[in-house]
């Protein structure tokens, strides 16, 4: 049986079951999605959300109350200056009195209304200073999700809906329709909790909109736009959300799946997830030809040493040169990548375990080959592979 | 159709001079007649209100469980984008066209409407566009599937009927363009001598503004959907993200025409319920004055609110902040507008005819639906409820009990001066309750649905949305028989003249020009101009 907090809901329910309208199908809430028969906002899971709980609140009972107010005089009215209980109509037909007060009153409520919403809708745009930036791409119809700061800085993904959930649908949601139908996905968003997350949103097709209820966030993703916005979870969980801007035939199906994890449980996922993608992209094992690795090593050179060692490899400073040094020049490849994995001179020279054996392998490559160093060495990731795990 | 209507023709009153008139087909074809061209209207916006009717059963059809039961969800975004377009377009608009050429020169003490032959073109133009629209769903690639608002980059996917549609729209805009520019005419001109305009009938003024905005804005559609068109065939990239173009722009476009188009389609409304109240009340219309005021200054914030249906685009803090204030503001004029009708209760000596029972119902739940509007006019609570279930609920409370339901009352107000006859009581009394409850029963549940979070235009949805959807599909279907009830056993048999005859003026509190002339309305109405009363409301002899 479906369970019910909400006595209204209910009562409902209980109306449905004698209609015979029920579904019938034993559907449970989802924690972090939404519940069954639920009438109100998704629980909140950031502040943001909350504040947004706290307005709509605040004008469902204003609301309520000039709504009673009003349409009690109406039907007083109704009750009493009818013809057939002998009601003569009054002749009055204008004062300039009561319009003046019954124009500024509306006016000043709305006014103190506007207030409080003021405050909520600046914090909600202000997406400075976060902790963790995720590029959010709409495509027809999945969500891409690129970590661009922060944390995890370089994962990127594909978040799909589980397509057995698909495949139900398309034969009708019979039988054991699973809690999280439309919402599981195969690679959710994970983000650590408390920390202030930007995300970016842009498409490649059509606009789409990023959703989570649960934290008070809807932002379009817009083809050849970037636009933001941000969260900062309150608690550990699981929350759902959908695309919610018309996007094409499968637009009911590109579920938003976001898991926040404590601090330590994120950085564990994330190193996992940075190997994982690391192995991923290239086989350690493949065994490169010279030009191939040269090239790959000028890149990697370009973004991660030219900064420190110069162009010419010449360093300076502190900065010990490139160009002629032993270490670079020997036969044995051994220390020259150790150095790379681990460092030297307390972080001078930082660890760069995070590139790849490849990416390791191919600058080590090309600082062996080039300015003036010209050793024809050629270092294979499988060499890397080997020094990693001494 | 015209055999239906016939009974015009022989009339038993002594007014009867169209033995000239046309008859037959060449009648309707031809007509030049305001109050032919008023029928003709009227009954094409019942025909096209029962096409998206059927579209609105189909989804909610599709919609009463969970999983893809009927439809695959390319259709399905075929059956919500056309229900909207045919609604909007073809339903509601045309509608209030029917309403303001029946009842405008009647009104106001003129002959006809100032452009005969325009009024002509403008009705039969909608003709071939409407069947455009319809027939799209038997073309290839099936009827676009965009969303009545359209936009971009995903109308550049659709397939063909896309073109069509767009045509479509460009010549129902012409329509309604040639509409308003006959109405405003006529009523600035062709006023009976000492109807100044502010002793003019709360319906003209109503639409006398709803015409201004129709012209302002129906050009700003023509030109979204033309630069739709340009981008789709002739390599132009207007709103194509891929060549430099602006998806967004299509959005203020559109909204900068779409906002006022709502007014467009509830102004007419405030109109026929300023009409009906007084006349059940038995009691002048409270603050006349201020109800022309708030009506124009309604129609005026409309120019200026319409990103409020943007701010999860991502507009700047400043922007969203002007758009939330800007709507906010809206609420002033309307609660006037309610206050002045309850006001126009008070103390009256009502009696509750259909007229009434669909009036008093529009100000009950037309104010649940403004509520609702205030509430997604604030910007933080909007970000929750944008493109979910709370909007279309909203907009359904607006347009369907609101536009709708004044459109009820108004046809069985003026029934008998269409007709002749009176139309049944109870049968009145059953559409109304019927529809009132269903209508509730339909669209109350989506609240529910919106606040949790189901988003719209979906053909498939989560099991924990699942009972709301299905109580929202039984009472749609009531809803769609009632107004099928509606027209076979109202507004048919009025037709066909069936009923007891009606007076002059059938109603003991109405007002105005209309009621001082026979029952049915003759062919001809005020050849030469009636000498008016000081109130410009009656005629002295």
């Amino acid at each position: 049986m479906k369970r019910i907090s909400n006595p209204w809901a209910a009562g409902l329910f209980g109306v449905l079951n004698l209609l015979g309208l029920s579904v019938a199908q034993a559907t449970e809430s989802l924690t972090g999605g939404p519940a069954v028969m639920q009438m109100n906002l998704t629980p909140a899971a950031t502040k943001i959300a909350e504040e947004q709980h706290f307005l709509h609140a605040m004008m469902m009972v204003i609301c309520l109350v000039i709504f009673v107010a009003v349409f009690s005089v109406m039907f007083y009215s109704i009750w009493k200056h009818r013809k057939s209980v002998g009601h003569k109509p009054a002749t009055f037909s204008e004062s300039i009195t009561v319009e003046v007060l019954w124009t500024a009153a509306p006016f000043i409520i709305v006014i103190f209304m506007a207030l409080p919403a003021t405050k909520v809708l600046v914090a909600q745009k202000d997406t400075t200073n976060s902790d963790l930036t995720v590029k959010v791409t709409g495509y027809q119809w999945k969500w891409g999700y690129d970590y661009l700061k922060g944390e995890g800085e370089g994962l990127s993904y594909i978040s799909n809906l589980d397509s057995a959930q698909r495949t139900l649908s398309n034969e009708g949601a019979k039988g054991d329709v699973p809690n999280d139908y439309l919402f599981r996905v195969d690679n959710p968003l994970v983000v650590p909790v408390g920390k202030k997350i930007r995300i970016i949103t842009t498409a490649d097709d059509v606009i789409h909109s990023w959703s989570v209820p649960a934290f008070g966030v809807k932002q379009d993703a817009i083809p050849g736009f970037v636009r933001d916005t941000w969260f900062k979870a309150e608690r550990v969980g699981t929350f759902y959300g959908q695309c919610s801007e018309l996007c094409g035939k499968e637009h009911a199906y590109m579920p938003i799946t976001v898991k926040v994890l404590s601090a330590e449980d994120y950085s564990a996922w994330a190193q996992a997830e940075l190997k994982k993608a690391a192995a991923k992209a290239d086989d350690p094992n493949k065994v490169w030809v010279f030009d191939e690795l040269f090239k790959r090593g000028e890149k990697v050179y370009a973004t991660n040493c030219v900064a420190c060692h110069q162009p010419n490899g010449k360093g300076g400073g502190p900065i010990k040169p490139l160009d002629g040094a032993a270490v670079v020049l020997a036969d044995d490849h051994a220390k020259q990548i150790q150095v790379l994995l681990n460092g030297q001179n307390n972080g001078a020279m930082p660890s760069w375990k995070a590139l790849s054996d490849t990416d390791i392998a191919a600058v080590v490559t090309y600082t062996k080959n080039n300015w003036s160093n010209k050793t024809n060495q050629l270092v294979q990731p499988a060499e890397v592979l080997t020094q990693r795990s001494k | 159709m015209s055999a239906v209507l016939d009974h015009h023709d022989h009339a038993h009153d002594g007014h009867d001079d169209h033995g000239h008139a046309m008859t037959g087909w060449r009648r309707w074809v031809y007509a030049t007649n305001h109050k032919d061209i008023g029928t003709l209207y009227l009954l094409f916006a019942f025909t096209m209100l029962m096409v998206g009717g059927v579209l609105a059963l189909m989804i909610r059809l599709e919609l009463f469980q969970p999983g893809l039961q009927f439809f695959q969800p390319e259709f399905f975004n075929q059956l919500t984008t056309m229900h909207g377009l045919i609604m909007v377009f073809g339903a509601i608009m045309p509608a209030f066209v029917g309403f303001a050429n029946w009842m405008i020169p009647l009104q106001i003490g003129a002959s006809d409407m100032a452009f005969a032959r325009m009024n002509n073109f403008s009705f039969w133009l909608m003709i071939p566009a409407a069947l455009m629209l319809v027939t799209s769903f038997f073309m290839p690639g099936g009827a676009p599937a965009a969303g009545w608002t359209l936009y971009a980059p995903l109308t550049l996917q659709m397939g063909p009927t896309m073109d069509s549609g767009i045509f479509a729209m460009h010549i129902l805009g012409a329509s309604s363009i040639m509409g308003s520019i006959n109405i405003i005419v006529t009523i600035l001109n062709m006023r009976a001598p000492g109807m100044t305009l502010m002793k003019m009938p709360m319906f003209a003024w109503t639409w006398l503004i709803t015409a201004y905005l129709l012209i302002a804005v129906m050009p700003v559609l023509a030109g979204a959907i033309t630069m739709t068109l340009t981008d789709r065939h002739f390599g132009t990239s207007f709103f194509n993200p891929a060549a430099g173009g602006d998806p967004v722009m299509y959005q203020h476009i559109f909204w900068f025409f779409g906002h006022p188009e709502v007014y467009i389609m509830i102004l007419p409304a405030f109109g026929i319920i300023s009409q009906v109240v007084p006349a059940f009340a038995r009691k002048k219309l409270f603050g006349y004055a201020s109800m022309v005021y708030a009506t124009s200054s309604i129609a005026i914030l409309s120019f200026i609110v319409w990103a409020h249906h943007m701010f999860t685009t991502g507009m700047p803090v400043t922007g969203q902040l002007f758009f939330m204030y800007a709507t906010m503001l809206i609420a002033v004029p309307t609660a006037v507008k309610i206050f002045n009708w309850i006001a126009t209760m008070w103390r009256g000596s009502m009696t509750f005819e259909t007229p009434m029972l669909f009036a008093v119902g529009f100000i009950f739940v037309f104010t649940m639906g403004g509520f609702t509007g205030l509430i997604l006019a604030m910007a933080p609570i909007d970000i929750q409820l944008q493109d979910t279930y709370y909007v279309v609920a909203h907009f359904h409370y607006v347009l369907v009990a609101g536009s709708l339901f004044a459109m009820f009352s108004g046809v069985y107000y003026w029934m008998p001066k269409w007709t002749g006859v009176m139309y049944n009581e109870t049968r009145g009394k059953i559409h109304f309750w019927v529809s009132l409850i269903a209508f509730n029963v339909t669209f109350f549940p989506m609240h529910f649905l919106g606040l949790a979070g189901m988003p719209r235009r979906y053909a498939d949805y989560p099991m924990q949305f699942a009972d709301f959807n299905a109580v929202a599909s039984v009472g749609a279907f009531f809803f769609g028989f009632a107004q099928v009830y509606f027209f076979l056993f109202v507004v048919l048999p009025c037709m066909r003249g069936q009923g007891e005859k009606a007076a002059q003026k059938p109603w003991e509190g109405a007002e105005g020009l209309e009621w001082e002339v026979p029952s049915p309305a003759p062919f001809h109405t005020f050849e030469n101009p009636p000498k008016l009363n000081a109130e410009a409301n009656r005629i002295v002899a």
